[in-house]
C-alpha cells in the first residue's frame, strides 16, 4: 500500500478552498516525504471484503462532523490491526481486552517533521480540541484570525492546553473534536459557536456517533438532493463540481471542510454548500431509485459500483488519514456493527490520526514549542481517548452486567433481539456464574444478527431457542424476561435501536413479560423523537430481494425496474418508553423517562 | 364404492402431506369430494338422512383426522352435514304439505294441478324450513331464492306425488339425494366466487391516497385490492415478507397492475403503521369467538395497529368460518414448519452438535406457521355475506352449521 500512496496532487480547481485546505504544494515542502513514506497506518490493509459506498454528507452539526471523521479508517495502529480488520470480532461485539492497551502512546514519533499523512488542514483540528476551556478557544480563535486557521488554531489551542491543561479529561478529549471543528468552521466566525459546541460534553458527541454519522449522511444527501433539484437556482456548475473525479478528500476532511467552508461562506451559502457537499462527496450522488416517498428526507443509500472508485481514492487521500477513511468504509460495509463496535473503532482511528498528526513546519513561528507541545499533547489526547473507551464503554459494560445479572434467576426464560454486546455479555457472565437459564434469541431479517449471537452462546454452552421476528408471539409464552440492547436513550424515554425491537418489546408488553434494555450511559441523548420516521437510517433496499440461502425465492429480482415497486430497509426504530421496564446503565437501574433525573443527582452534566 | 373410497384416501394423503396449499383450495378439493361421495352413496328407503350423515361424517372423520390444522376441511364437512339436515328438514315438511294438497288437488282442475301444487309445496317447504330454522336475515333472504330453485324439484316430486301417495317415499328418496346434491353445488359455487362477492365490498373501504399494509399475500387481498384500484381510488401499500416470503410475490403483482407498492421487512412494521391508514389482511380460519388463526406475524401487526388505532380488517371467505371456539391456539392450533427456513444446517452443524450432560440438545429452532390473533384486535371481518364485528360471527356459524355437527365424530350405534 505504501508503495501505491500517490502524492496527493492539486485538487480540482473547481473545489474551493476556503483557506482551510493545505495547498497542494505545502505537502511536498512539509515533511520530507510524508507521501511517498508509508503512512502510519500499521500494516493495516483495507478490509478487502465488501466495501459499500460511502456517504459523505457536509456535518452540519459538530456530532456530526465528529462521526464523520469517525467513520473512517481502521483504527489500530499497531496493535489491534490484525483484530480490526478481521470482520469478526467488531461484529456486534468487542473485545475489551484489544482495546485497552493501545499501542498509541507507546510509538507516537515526536518527530514534528515525520511522515504526517498528509492532511494539512484538517490534521491541526485533532490538536486543537484539546482546549478545555471556551475562553482559551476564544483567545486562540482570534488570534489566530489573520492566519490559516488550521494551522494557527492548533498550534495555538495545543499551545495554550499545554500549559494550562496538563489533564485531558476524556469530557476534554471529546469536547476537543468539536472545538477542533469549530476552529475550522469559522475562521472568523462568532466564538459562540465554538462555545456552544466545545462545550457539549463528551457524552452527546459519543452517543451521537452512530447517529451524527447518520445524520451527516442525511445532511450530505440532503444537500446533494437539493442541488440536484434546484438546478435552476444553482449554477451549472454546481452540478458539474458534484463529479467525483474531482478532488476528493477523504470523508473526514470533507466534513470538516465542508463545514468550514459552509460556515464561513456567507451569502449564498446554501447553495456553496450544496456545491461542496457534491465536490466533496467521494461518492457520486446518483438519484436513488425507486425512492420510498415517506423517506425522501432521509439519505438514500447508494449502492454498487461506487465502491472501486472509492477503493481507488483511497490512496489519493490526502486530507484524510487512510485510518480514518479505512474505519468509514468499514462501516458502511457492515464490517463493522453495533454501537459499542463503531464508536471504539472510531475512536481509535482517531488515536491513529493524532499520533500521526505532525505540525507543519511552515509556523516557523513557535515551531520548537509546538513541536514540544505536539507530543504532549498528542500523548494526551491519545491517552484521553483511551481513558474515554475504557471508562465509558468497557468499564461501563461490566457495571451493566454486574446489575443486570442479579436480575436473572435460574429457570429463566430470556429473550433478545438480535445481537447487543451488553445482553450477551450479561448471558455470559450469568452463565458464568452458574445460573440455569433458558435464551431465545429472536432474529429478523436482512441482517441476521442474531446467527452470529446463536453461534456464540451456543458455543459456551447455553441452551438456546432461536426464531424469527414473526414468531415472537408464539414464544413470548414461555418467555420470562425480555433483554434489549440498544443505540441511545432519548429525553423522552424512548429506546432507538435496532428495527424490530419494538415489536419485540411491544408483544411483550401485551403478555406482561417485563422488557430490560442495557445500554452504556454515553449512548443517552438530549433529543426527543415520536416516531421512528422523522429520522432514521435507510439501508441497502437490495438485501430485502434477495434472501440468503434460499434462490427460489426471486420474486423481487428486477425491482428497480418497476416503477411502483419499491423496497424499504430501515434500521432503526423508536420503542416507546412505556414498553420499556427498566433501563440498565453505568448509573445504576431506572426506569425509562427518568433517566435524565437521576443522572443529575449522580451529577452528571449533560449540558455542561 | 370403491372408486369413492380410493378418491379417498389419497385425499388423505394429500392432506396428511400438507400437498394442498390455501384453504380455499382445500374446501373447493374436499367439497366436491363430498359430492362425489353422496352421489355414489346408496340409502336405504328409510331414514336416509341419518345415514347419509353417518357416512358423511365417517368419511369426515378421517379427513379431518389426516390434518387437524386445516381447518377448512372441518368446516367444510360440518356445511355439508347441515345441508343434509336441512334438506330432509325441508322434504320431511314438504312431504307434509305435498300430502295434504294431494288430497285437495282432486277436486281442481287438471290445467291447475301443476301450478298449484308445486307453488304450494314450494311455499310449503319453504315455510317450513323457515319456521324450523331459528331465524335470520339469512332465512329470509333464502326464501326467494329457494323458492325459484325449489320448484324444479319439486315439481317433479310434486306430479309423482299427486299421483300415488306410495310413491311418496320413493320421491322423497331421490329428492333427498338429489336436493344435497344440488346444494352441495350451490356450496362449491360460493368457495369459487368467494373473492368477487369479498371484492365488491372495497370500494367501500378504500378511498383516495389511502396507505394500506398487509402481510403475506393472499389471493382474497390481492383481489380486494385490485378491485379498489378499478373504481379509481389511488393508494399505496405496504406489503410484508413472510418467512415464506409470500409478501415478495404479491407485492410483485401488485406492481404489475399498477399499483404503488413498498415491501418492507417484518421488523418494521412498528415504525412504518403509525403511517398507515388501514390494515387488509387475509385469514387461514376465523374461529366461533371471533378470533383469527392467520400467517405467522399478524398478531404483532395487530397489536401495533391497535396501538396507533389502526383498523384492523379481515377478510375470510364463509368456508373460513369454524364453529369452534379456540383453546390454547398458539400450540392446539398451529403448526411448526422446517427449521432449515430460518438457518441453514450446514453453517450451525458444529452448534447443533452440542449437548448438554442430559443429551438434549442445545439448539431450538421454532418455526410456527400460524398465529392467533384475539377478536379484541379485529376492527372488522368482511365476508362474502357483508361486513361484520367479530362478535357477530357466532351468528353466521349458526346459519350455517348445526350444533349436532361441531363433534364430526360416528356414532358407534348407527
Amino acid at each position: 500500500m505504501d508503495s501505491r500512496r500517490v502524492p496527493r496532487t492539486v485538487s480540482d480547481p473547481k473545489v474551493r478552498q476556503v483557506g482551510f485546505f493545505a495547498p497542494p504544494d505545502r505537502s511536498q515542502s512539509g515533511p520530507p516525504a510524508p507521501a511517498s513514506s508509508s503512512p502510519p497506518v500499521s500494516g493495516a490493509s483495507p478490509s478487502g471484503n465488501t466495501l459499500s459506498p460511502v456517504m459523505i454528507p457536509p456535518p452540519r452539526h459538530l456530532s456530526a462532523d465528529l462521526s464523520r471523521h469517525f467513520p473512517q479508517a481502521p483504527p489500530l495502529s499497531s496493535l489491534g490491526v490484525a483484530r480490526a480488520v478481521d470482520s469478526s470480532v467488531p461484529v456486534g461485539s468487542y473485545n475489551p481486552s484489544d482495546f485497552l492497551s493501545p499501542a498509541a502512546t507507546a510509538d507516537y514519533s515526536e518527530d514534528p517533521l515525520s511522515p504526517r499523512w498528509g492532511r494539512k488542514g484538517s490534521s491541526g483540528k485533532f490538536a486543537t480540541s484539546l482546549p478545555a476551556s471556551r475562553f482559551e478557544m476564544a483567545v486562540a480563535k482570534q488570534s489566530i484570525f489573520n492566519l490559516p486557521p488550521s494551522r494557527l488554531s492548533f498550534i495555538l489551542s495545543v499551545l495554550i492546553l499545554f500549559i494550562l491543561f496538563r489533564d485531558v479529561s476524556f469530557r476534554g478529549v471529546l469536547s476537543l473534536f468539536w472545538v477542533w471543528r469549530n476552529c475550522e468552521t469559522d475562521g472568523g466566525s462568532t466564538m459562540d459557536m465554538s462555545k456552544e459546541q466545545s462545550s457539549v460534553s463528551g457524552k452527546p458527541l459519543k452517543e451521537k456517533t452512530t447517529k451524527a454519522e447518520r445524520r451527516a449522511i442525511q445532511e450530505a444527501q440532503r444537500a446533494a438532493k437539493a442541488a440536484a433539484k434546484g438546478e435552476g437556482s444553482k449554477p451549472s456548475a454546481a452540478a458539474a463540481g458534484v463529479n467525483p473525479a474531482n478532488a476528493n478528500t477523504g470523508k473526514p476532511v470533507k466534513a470538516v471542510s465542508q463545514k468550514k467552508d459552509n460556515s464561513s461562506v456567507a451569502p449564498s451559502e446554501k447553495k456553496k454548500r450544496v456545491e461542496k457537499a457534491k465536490k466533496r462527496s467521494v461518492v457520486k450522488q446518483t438519484e436513488a431509485r425507486n425512492r420510498v416517498e415517506l423517506f425522501r428526507h432521509l439519505p438514500q443509500y447508494e449502492h454498487g459500483t461506487q465502491l472501486p472508485e472509492l477503493e481507488s481514492k483511497f490512496f489519493q487521500l490526502d486530507p484524510v488519514h487512510p485510518a480514518v477513511y479505512k474505519v468509514g468504509l468499514r462501516y458502511l460495509a457492515g464490517d463493522i456493527s453495533g454501537g459499542n463496535a463503531r464508536c471504539i473503532a472510531m475512536l481509535q482511528a482517531f488515536q491513529e490520526a493524532i499520533k500521526d498528526y505532525s505540525t507543519p513546519s511552515e509556523k516557523s513561528l513557535i515551531r520548537d514549542l509546538t513541536t514540544k507541545i505536539n507530543g504532549y499533547a498528542k500523548a494526551n489526547l491519545i491517552s484521553g481517548i483511551d481513558l474515554f473507551i475504557s471508562e465509558k464503554i468497557i468499564l461501563a459494560d461490566k457495571v451493566i452486567v454486574k446489575h443486570a445479572v442479579t436480575k436473572i434467576r435460574d429457570g429463566d426464560v430470556l429473550l433478545t433481539y438480535g445481537s447487543s454486546s451488553a445482553v450477551e455479555l450479561i448471558l455470559l457472565h450469568a452463565h458464568e456464574l452458574g445460573k440455569q437459564f433458558r435464551v431465545v434469541i429472536v432474529d429478523s431479517r436482512p441482517k441476521l444478527e442474531g446467527q452470529k449471537l446463536l453461534r456464540r452462546l451456543v458455543g459456551k454452552g447455553i441452551n438456546c431457542t432461536y426464531t424469527h421476528i414473526n414468531a415472537v408471539s408464539y414464544i413470548m409464552h414461555e418467555v420470562t424476561k425480555v433483554f434489549l440492547g440498544a443505540s441511545s436513550v432519548l429525553s423522552n424515554g424512548t429506546v432507538y435501536s435496532r428495527v424490530g425491537t419494538a415489536c419485540v418489546a411491544m408483544v411483550a408488553h401485551q403478555f406482561h413479560v417485563p422488557v430490560l434494555v442495557c445500554c452504556e450511559a454515553y449512548k443517552f441523548h438530549e433529543r426527543v423523537q415520536l416516531d421512528s420516521i422523522c429520522s432514521n437510517e435507510l439501508g441497502d433496499p437490495d438485501v430485502i430481494s434477495k434472501v440468503s440461502g434460499r434462490k427460489e425465492i426471486n420474486s423481487l429480482d428486477g425491482w428497480a425496474n418497476s416503477e411502483n415497486l419499491q423496497l424499504l430497509n430501515l434500521i432503526y426504530d423508536a420503542t416507546p418508553s412505556d414498553y420499556v421496564s427498566m433501563i440498565i446503565t453505568d448509573y445504576g437501574m431506572m426506569q425509562s423517562n427518568f433517566w435524565k433525573q437521576l443522572l443529575r443527582y449522580q451529577s452528571v452534566d449533560l449540558e455542561n | 364404492m370403491p372408486d369413492v373410497h380410493s378418491l379417498v384416501n389419497e385425499f388423505v394423503i394429500k392432506l396428511k402431506k400438507r400437498k394442498i396449499e390455501g384453504s380455499k383450495a382445500t374446501a373447493k378439493l374436499t367439497v366436491e369430494l363430498l359430492r362425489s361421495f353422496i352421489s355414489q352413496q346408496r340409502l336405504p328407503h328409510s331414514n336416509q338422512a341419518a345415514a347419509l350423515i353417518d357416512a358423511v361424517k365417517a368419511v369426515g372423520e378421517k379427513l379431518i383426522a389426516a390434518n387437524p390444522v386445516e381447518l377448512a376441511v372441518g368446516n367444510v364437512v360440518r356445511r355439508v352435514l347441515h345441508i343434509i339436515r336441512e334438506e330432509d328438514l325441508s322434504l320431511a315438511t314438504a312431504a307434509v304439505g305435498g300430502l295434504s294438497l294431494a288430497a285437495e288437488s282432486d277436486d281442481e282442475d287438471d290445467i291447475d294441478r301443476d301450478d298449484h301444487p308445486v307453488l304450494s309445496a314450494t311455499a310449503v317447504a319453504a315455510a317450513a324450513r323457515n319456521a324450523l330454522r331459528p331465524p335470520s336475515l339469512q332465512t329470509l333472504l333464502e326464501d326467494i331464492p329457494h323458492s325459484a330453485a325449489a320448484p324444479h324439484t319439486s315439481s317433479s316430486g310434486g306430479d309423482s306425488e299427486g299421483k300415488s301417495k306410495s310413491a311418496d317415499k320413493n320421491s322423497v328418496t331421490r329428492k333427498l339425494k338429489h336436493n344435497v346434491i344440488e346444494a352441495v353445488n350451490e356450496l362449491i359455487q360460493e368457495i369459487s366466487t368467494c373473492h368477487e362477492q369479498i371484492a365488491e365490498q372495497a370500494v367501500e373501504h378504500i378511498h383516495q391516497n389511502e396507505v394500506i399494509l398487509t402481510l403475506g399475500s393472499s389471493r382474497t387481498v390481492m383481489e380486494f385490492l385490485c378491485a379498489a384500484k378499478e373504481k379509481k381510488r389511488s393508494f399505496r401499500v405496504f406489503v410484508e415478507g413472510a418467512p415464506r416470503y409470500q409478501g415478495h410475490a404479491l407485492a410483485k403483482e401488485l406492481a404489475a397492475r399498477g399499483l404503488q407498492t413498498t415491501v418492507i421487512t417484518d421488523s418494521s412494521v412498528f415504525a412504518m403503521i403509525s403511517r398507515v391508514n388501514m390494515v387488509i389482511v387475509g385469514a387461514h380460519a376465523v374461529m366461533a369467538n371471533g378470533g383469527v388463526i392467520a400467517p405467522v406475524g399478524l398478531n404483532m401487526v395487530a397489536l401495533a395497529a391497535q396501538r396507533h388505532a389502526v383498523p384492523f380488517v379481515v377478510l375470510a371467505g364463509v368456508h373460513k368460518l369454524c364453529p369452534l371456539y379456540p383453546h390454547n391456539p398458539e400450540v392446539l392450533l398451529n403448526e411448526l414448519k422446517s427449521p432449515s427456513e430460518l438457518l441453514d444446517f450446514g453453517e450451525f452443524s458444529d452448534c447443533l452438535d452440542f449437548g448438554s450432560g442430559t443429551g438434549s440438545p442445545l439448539l431450538h429452532v421454532v418455526n410456527p406457521v400460524f398465529d392467533y390473533v384475539p377478536p379484541n384486535l379485529v376492527s372488522l371481518f368482511i365476508t362474502d355475506t357483508g361486513g361484520h364485528n367479530p362478535s357477530y360471527m357466532y351468528r353466521l356459524i349458526a346459519d350455517y352449521y348445526s350444533a349436532d355437527d361441531l363433534v364430526v365424530r360416528r356414532k358407534s350405534a348407527s
